[in-house]
Protein backbone atom coordinates (compact mmCIF):
# COMPACT_ATOMS: atom_id res chain seq x y z
CA UNK A 1 0.00 0.00 0.00
CA UNK A 2 1.40 3.30 -1.06
CA UNK A 3 0.95 5.60 1.88
CA UNK A 4 1.08 8.80 -0.15
CA UNK A 5 -1.57 7.76 -2.66
CA UNK A 6 -5.17 8.80 -2.25
CA UNK A 7 -6.14 5.23 -1.36
CA UNK A 8 -3.46 5.10 1.30
CA UNK A 9 -4.65 8.34 2.81
CA UNK A 10 -8.26 7.10 2.89
CA UNK A 11 -7.22 3.87 4.57
CA UNK A 12 -5.02 5.70 7.06
CA UNK A 13 -7.74 8.17 8.02
CA UNK A 14 -10.35 5.42 8.31
CA UNK A 15 -8.03 3.29 10.40
CA UNK A 16 -7.24 6.15 12.80
CA UNK A 17 -10.91 7.08 13.18
CA UNK A 18 -11.90 3.41 13.63
CA UNK A 19 -9.34 2.85 16.39
CA UNK A 20 -10.23 6.13 18.12
CA UNK A 21 -13.97 5.41 17.93
CA UNK A 22 -13.54 1.87 19.25
CA UNK A 23 -11.42 3.19 22.14
CA UNK A 24 -14.17 5.69 22.94
CA UNK A 25 -16.74 2.89 22.62
CA UNK A 26 -14.94 0.85 25.27
CA UNK A 27 -14.37 3.73 27.67
CA UNK A 28 -17.68 5.65 27.63
CA UNK A 29 -19.82 5.19 30.73
CA UNK A 30 -23.09 5.80 28.93
CA UNK A 31 -24.09 2.74 26.82
CA UNK A 32 -25.87 4.96 24.28
CA UNK A 33 -22.62 6.80 23.60
CA UNK A 34 -20.84 3.45 23.31
CA UNK A 35 -23.37 2.28 20.73
CA UNK A 36 -23.03 5.48 18.69
CA UNK A 37 -19.22 5.26 18.67
CA UNK A 38 -19.57 1.63 17.62
CA UNK A 39 -21.57 2.78 14.58
CA UNK A 40 -18.74 5.19 13.70
CA UNK A 41 -16.30 2.27 13.89
CA UNK A 42 -18.49 0.15 11.61
CA UNK A 43 -18.77 2.92 9.02
CA UNK A 44 -15.00 3.36 8.92
CA UNK A 45 -14.47 -0.37 8.55
CA UNK A 46 -16.94 -0.31 5.65
CA UNK A 47 -14.72 2.30 3.97
CA UNK A 48 -11.71 0.02 4.44
CA UNK A 49 -13.66 -2.89 2.89
CA UNK A 50 -14.40 -0.67 -0.11
CA UNK A 51 -10.71 0.05 -0.56
CA UNK A 52 -10.06 -3.70 -0.33
CA UNK A 53 -12.40 -4.32 -3.32
CA UNK A 54 -15.18 -5.95 -1.28
CA UNK A 55 -18.13 -3.75 -2.20
CA UNK A 56 -20.81 -6.27 -1.26
CA UNK A 57 -19.34 -6.73 2.20
CA UNK A 58 -19.00 -2.95 2.66
CA UNK A 59 -22.71 -2.43 1.92
CA UNK A 60 -23.69 -5.42 4.04
CA UNK A 61 -21.55 -4.02 6.87
CA UNK A 62 -23.45 -0.73 6.80
CA UNK A 63 -26.87 -2.36 6.44
CA UNK A 64 -26.51 -5.34 8.78
CA UNK A 65 -24.13 -4.04 11.44
CA UNK A 66 -24.60 -0.28 11.50
CA UNK A 67 -28.25 -0.51 10.49
CA UNK A 68 -29.85 -3.60 11.98
CA UNK A 69 -27.68 -4.86 14.83
CA UNK A 70 -26.82 -1.49 16.35
CA UNK A 71 -30.45 -0.39 16.05
CA UNK A 72 -31.45 -3.53 17.95
CA UNK A 73 -28.83 -2.80 20.61
CA UNK A 74 -30.03 0.80 20.95
CA UNK A 75 -33.62 -0.40 21.35
CA UNK A 76 -32.60 -2.82 24.08
CA UNK A 77 -30.53 -0.16 25.86
CA UNK A 78 -33.60 2.07 25.96
CA UNK A 79 -35.83 -0.86 26.90
CA UNK A 80 -33.82 -1.65 30.01
CA UNK A 81 -33.58 2.05 30.97
CA UNK A 82 -29.84 2.54 30.79
CA UNK A 83 -29.88 5.81 28.88
CA UNK A 84 -28.12 7.57 31.73
CA UNK A 85 -25.61 4.81 32.32
CA UNK A 86 -27.60 3.09 35.05
CA UNK A 87 -27.63 3.65 38.77
CA UNK A 88 -24.72 1.31 39.45
CA UNK A 89 -22.47 2.28 42.32
CA UNK A 90 -19.07 1.91 40.69
CA UNK A 91 -17.14 1.97 43.97
CA UNK A 92 -19.05 -1.09 45.14
CA UNK A 93 -17.84 -3.14 42.20
CA UNK A 94 -14.41 -1.61 41.85
CA UNK A 95 -11.93 -4.08 40.40
CA UNK A 96 -9.16 -5.16 42.74
CA UNK A 97 -5.53 -4.44 41.92
CA UNK A 98 -4.89 -8.11 41.16
CA UNK A 99 -7.68 -8.12 38.58
CA UNK A 100 -6.33 -5.00 36.95
CA UNK A 101 -2.81 -6.43 36.75
CA UNK A 102 -4.14 -9.67 35.25
CA UNK A 103 -6.18 -7.66 32.76
CA UNK A 104 -3.22 -5.53 31.70
CA UNK A 105 -0.98 -8.60 31.31
CA UNK A 106 -3.57 -10.45 29.22
CA UNK A 107 -4.22 -7.43 27.01
CA UNK A 108 -0.54 -6.63 26.43
CA UNK A 109 0.33 -10.26 25.65
CA UNK A 110 -2.58 -10.55 23.23
CA UNK A 111 -1.65 -7.33 21.50
CA UNK A 112 2.04 -8.20 21.16
CA UNK A 113 1.18 -11.67 19.85
CA UNK A 114 -1.15 -10.31 17.20
CA UNK A 115 1.18 -7.53 16.07
CA UNK A 116 4.22 -9.81 15.93
CA UNK A 117 2.18 -12.35 13.97
CA UNK A 118 1.08 -9.65 11.54
CA UNK A 119 4.57 -8.22 11.13
CA UNK A 120 6.46 -11.47 10.60
CA UNK A 121 3.76 -13.26 8.64
CA UNK A 122 4.57 -14.15 5.06
CA UNK A 123 1.59 -14.78 2.83
CA UNK A 124 2.18 -18.22 1.32
CA UNK A 125 -1.24 -19.03 -0.11
CA UNK A 126 -1.85 -19.64 -3.78
CA UNK A 127 -3.47 -16.79 -5.66
CA UNK A 128 -6.99 -17.45 -6.82
CA UNK A 129 -8.60 -16.62 -10.14
CA UNK A 130 -10.75 -13.75 -8.83
CA UNK A 131 -8.41 -10.86 -9.51
CA UNK A 132 -9.64 -7.30 -9.11
CA UNK A 133 -10.11 -6.93 -12.87
CA UNK A 134 -11.98 -10.24 -13.22
CA UNK A 135 -14.31 -9.37 -10.33
CA UNK A 136 -14.95 -5.80 -11.45
CA UNK A 137 -15.93 -7.02 -14.93
CA UNK A 138 -19.06 -8.72 -13.58
CA UNK A 139 -19.31 -6.96 -10.23
CA UNK A 140 -18.51 -8.12 -6.73
CA UNK A 141 -22.15 -8.80 -5.80
CA UNK A 142 -22.66 -11.09 -8.78
CA UNK A 143 -19.43 -12.95 -8.09
CA UNK A 144 -20.29 -13.54 -4.45
CA UNK A 145 -23.89 -14.45 -5.29
CA UNK A 146 -22.84 -16.97 -7.94
CA UNK A 147 -20.43 -18.62 -5.51
CA UNK A 148 -23.02 -18.64 -2.70
CA UNK A 149 -25.59 -20.45 -4.83
CA UNK A 150 -23.19 -23.00 -6.31
CA UNK A 151 -20.08 -23.90 -4.37
CA UNK A 152 -21.32 -22.69 -0.99
CA UNK A 153 -24.97 -23.71 -1.35
CA UNK A 154 -24.97 -26.12 1.60
CA UNK A 155 -23.41 -23.66 4.11
CA UNK A 156 -25.85 -21.06 2.80
CA UNK A 157 -28.81 -23.34 3.59
CA UNK A 158 -27.39 -24.04 7.04
CA UNK A 159 -27.07 -20.29 7.59
CA UNK A 160 -30.72 -19.81 6.68
CA UNK A 161 -31.76 -22.56 9.11
CA UNK A 162 -29.60 -20.87 11.75
CA UNK A 163 -31.45 -17.59 11.14
CA UNK A 164 -34.79 -19.38 11.48
CA UNK A 165 -33.68 -20.99 14.75
CA UNK A 166 -32.50 -17.57 15.94
CA UNK A 167 -35.89 -15.96 15.23
CA UNK A 168 -37.76 -18.77 16.98
CA UNK A 169 -35.32 -18.70 19.88
CA UNK A 170 -35.63 -14.95 20.36
CA UNK A 171 -39.44 -15.18 20.39
CA UNK A 172 -39.47 -18.13 22.79
CA UNK A 173 -36.99 -16.53 25.18
CA UNK A 174 -38.74 -13.16 25.34
CA UNK A 175 -42.28 -14.60 25.60
CA UNK A 176 -44.00 -13.88 28.89
CA UNK A 177 -44.91 -17.07 30.69
CA UNK B 1 11.82 -0.98 9.25
CA UNK B 2 10.62 -4.55 9.27
CA UNK B 3 9.81 -6.33 6.02
CA UNK B 4 6.10 -5.62 6.04
CA UNK B 5 3.54 -6.78 3.53
CA UNK B 6 0.99 -4.20 2.50
CA UNK B 7 -1.53 -6.57 4.03
CA UNK B 8 0.46 -6.55 7.24
CA UNK B 9 -0.85 -3.06 7.96
CA UNK B 10 -4.44 -4.30 7.72
CA UNK B 11 -3.55 -7.21 9.98
CA UNK B 12 -2.07 -4.81 12.53
CA UNK B 13 -5.19 -2.63 12.41
CA UNK B 14 -7.28 -5.74 12.90
CA UNK B 15 -5.08 -6.77 15.83
CA UNK B 16 -5.47 -3.36 17.46
CA UNK B 17 -9.25 -3.48 17.10
CA UNK B 18 -9.38 -7.07 18.37
CA UNK B 19 -7.30 -6.15 21.41
CA UNK B 20 -9.52 -3.17 22.19
CA UNK B 21 -12.56 -5.43 21.91
CA UNK B 22 -11.03 -8.14 24.10
CA UNK B 23 -9.94 -5.61 26.72
CA UNK B 24 -13.41 -4.10 26.80
CA UNK B 25 -15.08 -7.51 27.01
CA UNK B 26 -12.93 -8.37 30.04
CA UNK B 27 -13.15 -5.03 31.82
CA UNK B 28 -16.65 -3.71 31.24
CA UNK B 29 -19.52 -4.75 33.51
CA UNK B 30 -22.50 -3.71 31.45
CA UNK B 31 -23.44 -6.83 29.49
CA UNK B 32 -24.65 -4.82 26.50
CA UNK B 33 -21.29 -3.04 26.20
CA UNK B 34 -19.56 -6.42 26.56
CA UNK B 35 -21.78 -7.62 23.73
CA UNK B 36 -20.74 -4.68 21.56
CA UNK B 37 -17.08 -5.45 22.32
CA UNK B 38 -17.65 -9.01 21.06
CA UNK B 39 -19.17 -7.58 17.89
CA UNK B 40 -16.04 -5.45 17.48
CA UNK B 41 -13.86 -8.57 17.80
CA UNK B 42 -15.93 -10.33 15.13
CA UNK B 43 -15.52 -7.29 12.91
CA UNK B 44 -11.75 -7.24 13.28
CA UNK B 45 -11.68 -10.89 12.21
CA UNK B 46 -13.77 -9.93 9.18
CA UNK B 47 -11.13 -7.37 8.29
CA UNK B 48 -8.43 -10.07 8.24
CA UNK B 49 -10.58 -12.24 5.97
CA UNK B 50 -11.18 -9.39 3.52
CA UNK B 51 -7.54 -8.24 3.50
CA UNK B 52 -6.21 -11.77 2.94
CA UNK B 53 -8.78 -12.48 0.23
CA UNK B 54 -7.85 -9.25 -1.52
CA UNK B 55 -4.17 -10.16 -1.41
CA UNK B 56 -4.79 -13.66 -2.75
CA UNK B 57 -7.31 -12.64 -5.47
CA UNK B 58 -10.06 -14.72 -3.92
CA UNK B 59 -13.71 -14.11 -3.00
CA UNK B 60 -13.81 -16.82 -0.35
CA UNK B 61 -13.01 -14.16 2.24
CA UNK B 62 -16.19 -12.28 1.36
CA UNK B 63 -18.22 -15.51 1.62
CA UNK B 64 -16.79 -16.25 5.04
CA UNK B 65 -17.52 -12.71 6.19
CA UNK B 66 -21.08 -13.13 4.94
CA UNK B 67 -21.51 -16.21 7.16
CA UNK B 68 -19.86 -14.47 10.12
CA UNK B 69 -22.36 -11.62 9.71
CA UNK B 70 -25.22 -14.14 9.68
CA UNK B 71 -23.99 -15.69 12.91
CA UNK B 72 -23.51 -12.23 14.44
CA UNK B 73 -27.09 -11.27 13.55
CA UNK B 74 -28.50 -14.45 15.12
CA UNK B 75 -26.29 -13.90 18.14
CA UNK B 76 -27.59 -10.33 18.47
CA UNK B 77 -31.24 -11.43 18.28
CA UNK B 78 -30.93 -14.24 20.83
CA UNK B 79 -28.48 -12.43 23.09
CA UNK B 80 -30.55 -9.27 23.34
CA UNK B 81 -33.67 -11.35 24.05
CA UNK B 82 -31.73 -12.96 26.90
CA UNK B 83 -30.67 -9.52 28.20
CA UNK B 84 -34.27 -8.30 28.19
CA UNK B 85 -35.36 -11.44 30.08
CA UNK B 86 -32.53 -11.07 32.60
CA UNK B 87 -33.50 -7.44 33.13
CA UNK B 88 -37.11 -8.47 33.82
CA UNK B 89 -36.03 -11.08 36.36
CA UNK B 90 -33.15 -9.27 38.06
CA UNK B 91 -33.81 -5.62 37.26
CA UNK B 92 -30.17 -5.15 36.30
CA UNK B 93 -27.85 -5.83 33.37
CA UNK B 94 -24.65 -5.56 35.38
CA UNK B 95 -22.50 -8.64 34.76
CA UNK B 96 -21.29 -8.66 38.39
CA UNK B 97 -24.82 -8.78 39.80
CA UNK B 98 -26.13 -11.53 37.53
CA UNK B 99 -24.98 -14.52 39.57
CA UNK B 100 -27.94 -16.91 39.56
CA UNK B 101 -25.74 -19.79 38.45
CA UNK B 102 -23.40 -19.34 41.41
CA UNK B 103 -23.69 -22.37 43.70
Amino acid sequence: MDMVSFKGLVVFASAVVAVAASLLMVTRRNPIHSALWMIVTFFNMAVIYLVLNAQFIAVAQVMVYAGAIMMLILFVIMLVHMETGGVVDFRKFHRSTKTMIAWIVITVILFIEIVMGAVFYQMTGQSGKYTVEAVSRVGHVKTVGALLYTQYLFPFEIASILLLVGIVGAVVISKRK
Amino acid sequence: MLPLDPEGLYFILSGVLFTIGAAGAILRRNVIVVFMCIELMLNSVNLVFIAAANELSSVDGSIFVFFIMTVAAVEAAVGLAIFVMVFRLQNTVNADEINLLKG
